[in-house]
């Protein structure tokens, strides 16, 4: 009996290790509402919500909109979704059709190394390589811009986007494969129409976990973008995005004020859209999976 | 052969989530006998041989109706610790599956977790087991060397003789030979029938010869159902139900 | 004629694949190429031994260094036992129920929460709440905090490539559930669980927002001196350098030396791992 009692005690002790997670994850959410939460004492939800301007230290009155940096959050992302999302399946595609079992070898390290650069490495290489570079083609002032920061995120994008939609891809059944070259298609018709389409859902969640890592990057986005609070305009404008505007806020604002209040409800913003971005993946992928 | 009954199933029916692998089963164990369970793979009688020392708890969403009894008492509830349990039921798996470590080490591992401390006793027992599993020979001057090293045949006799070493009572074979070549099933087979003097032995097996060889008492399981149960002899030559004259000369399966 | 028009469609589409991978190759040999060439000159055993000095003109980056190692070591120590323990409840433990789902769910979650949230999170729960102040150990724990999911999957892949036999075969010896997984199933797992872990670590490493708030400093002019001293660290550096020193133009390569100090230690923890992976792989344990 004293065993069995031992061996109850060992089994809760690792169930309450697996609860921790859930823990930490309410803990995220509570923490970051908590401290949002002052911020309202002043600043109303809805001007929060629905003003065009962010700033803060205005003499007169400040001003906590949200809009100007939620806009051009999604518009780097977006941005880099247009560069990541095709170089990223076209890649996946070779990886899993085209290549050469060696070359695979060579390729599949290279997508790790990809991964493994810190963020503020590649942010740095957009000040000094890419943002002169941008500068040069288009007669702006420095290159630090939107553009700028779209690549630089679609960089630190493609790494999940290649190797989960590679993944998709490999999963397709055989069969599939077989059938199609079968019916008289070559190799390209078949990947086109056959694996792509077939393995749509776990490229559409690679895509999107892609996207969830480039709305929350902060480093690059801090370093590339110019950081203009200004409502964006355009590509080769400066933007602020929620992610730099923590950054660079944060560092300098008196604790406990409702500025100090107002980041952590942009943090709880990015949290919550996150989340959803995650679920969304999460749920189309385990429809991907549980379809075989 | 003692006419004792060690074991009992009686009624069980066995889900795997919705899916009900076991259809009422009723069947007795008898004392230092050896019973086979024949059947075509999917019948359902490595699930059934695995309830005898509750491995299914391993798989997750079972469901278990009806009771099995260990001399007279339940071994399904919660008054029966599988630990224990299986200290008194050992098993012999499908694929020999020796640890990753030396010949005298896999042996002395089942004594280690039972709490023998005692070295030369340890030593003791591990030859022991490794003599009555008919292995000595062949192991004696490399018992410090990876289980690994031996072949298919000498891994599923030491499996049987790292079970001996633990003293059970009963000890389950579910295909023992199912991967051993027929000298290797040979040397195991002459093994359960030596066995069979000091333990209460149940055996799963696709092979009609190999029950018909070792066994005194065989099943017939068919579809989760147990369709027959007799003596061994009156199986094999004046079987009453169809399905089982079918599979024994070899119709189906 | 159309057999032949499909054939070119061919050839051009996988020359189209062929050139998205040429592309990404590309972005990586010009990274690697920039600051290599322009960073090399920088390194020198000076830079990694010595601090900054006249207003971080010259001089090197050693204190950014040892700060860096000591966050990673509190995260470490934060991570890998948690992560540890999490992935044996769900690999050994844990029933197919609504509750395993939702833990499940929540480590995928964890893992895309963005880093700056993190560190939100730790200027209120380890700054503020825990009263560490801005320090080392508040930073390790957040960073801790943040590579716990990727500790997990990788304790839980390692747990997964031990065989179930040798769970049943020591069970069927009567071996008790703890029993056997503290010595036929850990023994196995632990050396895959720590290569793992290494991967999740220079991820650590190399982390910049989380660290922001939580303890790293401008230029401190000696090394910490406990864990609840603030520290620099190499990515903080790296920013600061690039983007908030007084004169940019004139520190860029004291900066290319940071990033490349920054990447070869970050490559340097991946290799080891990636190296220790591939023997245990060739040595086999796990598919016996």
């Amino acid at each position: 009996m004293n065993r069995r009692i031992k061996e109850k005690i060992i089994e809760g002790f690792f169930f309450l290790n697996g609860i921790i997670v859930i823990l930490i994850l309410a803990g995220i959410f509570i923490l970051l509402l908590k401290n949002s939460i002052p911020a309202f004492r002043e600043v109303s939800l809805q001007h929060f919500l629905s003003r065009p301007i962010w700033n803060p230290d205005a003499y007169e009155q400040p001003m906590y909109g949200l809009l100007p940096m939620l806009v051009s959050s999604f518009m780097v992302t977006l941005g880099s979704l247009i560069v990541a999302v095709p170089l990223g399946i076209g890649t996946a595609a070779y990886l899993s059709d085209v290549a050469s079992p060696r070359v695979r070898e060579i390729a599949k390290p290279v997508v790790e190394i990809l991964a493994g650069i810190p963020s503020v490495v590649i942010g740095f290489l957009g000040i000094v390589l890419l943002g002169p570079f941008i500068s040069k083609m288009t007669g702006t002032y420095n290159g630090l811009n939107a553009l700028n920061g779209s690549i630089l995120l679609a960089v630190m994008a493609l790494p999940t986007v290649i190797s989960l939609s590679e993944d998709a891809l490999t999963s397709v059944p055989r069969s599939y494969e077989e059938a199609s070259l079968a019916l008289g298609a070559n190799k390209w018709q078949t990947v086109i129409r056959v694996k792509i389409p077939a393995a749509a859902s776990g490229v559409l969640a690679a895509c999107m976990l892609g996207m969830g890592r480039a709305i929350g990057e902060t480093m690059t986005v801090l370093m590339a973008t110019g950081n203009a609070a200004a409502f964006p305009t355009s590509f080769l404008g400066s933007v602020k995005t929620m992610t730099a505007t923590i950054a660079i806020e944060l560092g300098e604002v008196a604790y406990y004020t409702t500025h100090f209040h107002m980041l952590f409800a942009v943090g709880l913003i990015l949290f919550i859209i996150t989340f959803i971005i995650n679920l969304i993946s999460d749920i189309i992928f385990h429809k991907h999976t549980r379809m075989r | 052969m003692g006419k004792n009954i060690r074991m009992k199933a009686e009624g069980v029916n066995f889900f795997y989530g919705k899916n009900q692998v076991l259809k009422n089963i009723t069947l007795e164990i008898h004392d230092h006998a050896v019973t086979a369970i024949i059947g075509p793979s999917g019948c359902g009688k490595s699930t059934f041989i695995r309830l005898l020392n509750r491995m299914n708890e391993l798989v997750l969403n079972t469901n278990l109706e009806g009771d099995i009894l260990f001399d007279g008492e339940s071994i399904v509830g919660d008054q029966m610790d599988p630990v224990e349990l299986r200290r008194k039921v050992g098993m012999v798996f499908q694929k020999p599956n020796p640890f990753p470590k030396s010949i005298f080490d896999n042996i002395a591992y089942g004594l280690q977790v039972n709490g023998v401390k005692d070295k030369d006793l340890i030593e003791k027992k591990v030859i022991e087991s490794i003599k009555k599993a008919a292995l000595w020979e062949e192991v004696k001057n490399r018992l410090h060397d990876s289980a690994l090293g031996l072949s298919g045949g000498q891994q599923q006799r030491l499996c049987i003789a790292r079970c001996l070493a633990i003293e059970p009572e009963v000890i389950l074979f579910d295909e023992p030979c199912a991967s051993l070549d027929p000298i290797s099933t040979h040397k195991v087979e002459e093994l359960i029938l030596e066995l069979k003097k000091d333990y209460t032995i149940v055996i799963v097996t696709h092979n009609m010869q190999q029950a018909a060889r070792v066994s005194d008492y065989t099943g017939f399981f068919y579809m989760g159902e147990m369709v027959e149960f007799d003596k061994t002899e009156v199986i094999f030559t004046r079987p009453r139900d169809k399905r089982t004259e079918d599979y024994i000369t070899g119709r189906f399966g | 004629m159309k057999l032949k028009f499909s054939n070119i469609i061919q050839v051009l589409g996988f020359m189209i694949l062929r050139l998205c991978m040429i592309c990404v190759l590309l972005i990586l040999v010009v990274i690697f190429y920039d600051i290599i060439t322009k960073g090399i000159g920088v390194v020198s055993w000076e830079f990694i031994t010595k601090p900054p000095v006249d207003g971080m003109t010259k001089g090197g980056i050693y204190p950014a260094i040892i700060g860096t190692f000591f966050i990673t070591m509190i995260t470490a120590i934060l991570s890998v036992p948690l992560g540890m323990g999490c992935a044996i409840f769900l690999n050994e433990y844990a029933r197919d129920n609504g509750l395993t789902r939702f833990i499940r769910m929540s480590i995928r979650n964890l893992s895309g929460v963005p880093s700056i949230v993190y560190g939100l999170f730790g200027v209120a729960l380890f700054v503020e709440g825990c009263h560490f102040g801005t320090s080392i150990l508040a930073a390790g724990c957040t960073l801790g905090l943040m590579t716990l999911p990727l500790t997990i999957t990788a304790s839980e892949e390692a747990l997964k490539t031990v065989p179930r036999a040798y769970r049943e075969g020591s069970l069927a010896l009567g071996a008790t559930k703890w029993q056997s997984i503290w010595t036929n199933v850990l023994p196995y797992a632990v050396p895959g669980m720590l290569t793992g872990t290494i991967l999740g670590l220079s991820r650590a490493a190399g982390e910049t927002a989380p660290i922001l708030f939580t303890g790293a400093a401008f230029f401190l002019p000696d090394v910490p001196n406990s864990v609840f001293s603030q520290f620099m660290a190499l990515p903080y550096h790296l920013y600061i350098m690039s983007t908030q020193h007084h004169n940019i133009s004139l520190v860029r390569p004291i900066a290319y030396g940071t990033a490349l100090v920054l990447i070869i230690l970050i490559f340097a923890m991946n290799s080891i791992a990636i190296i220790t992976r591939y023997h245990l792989r060739k040595k086999g344990i796990a598919h016996g």
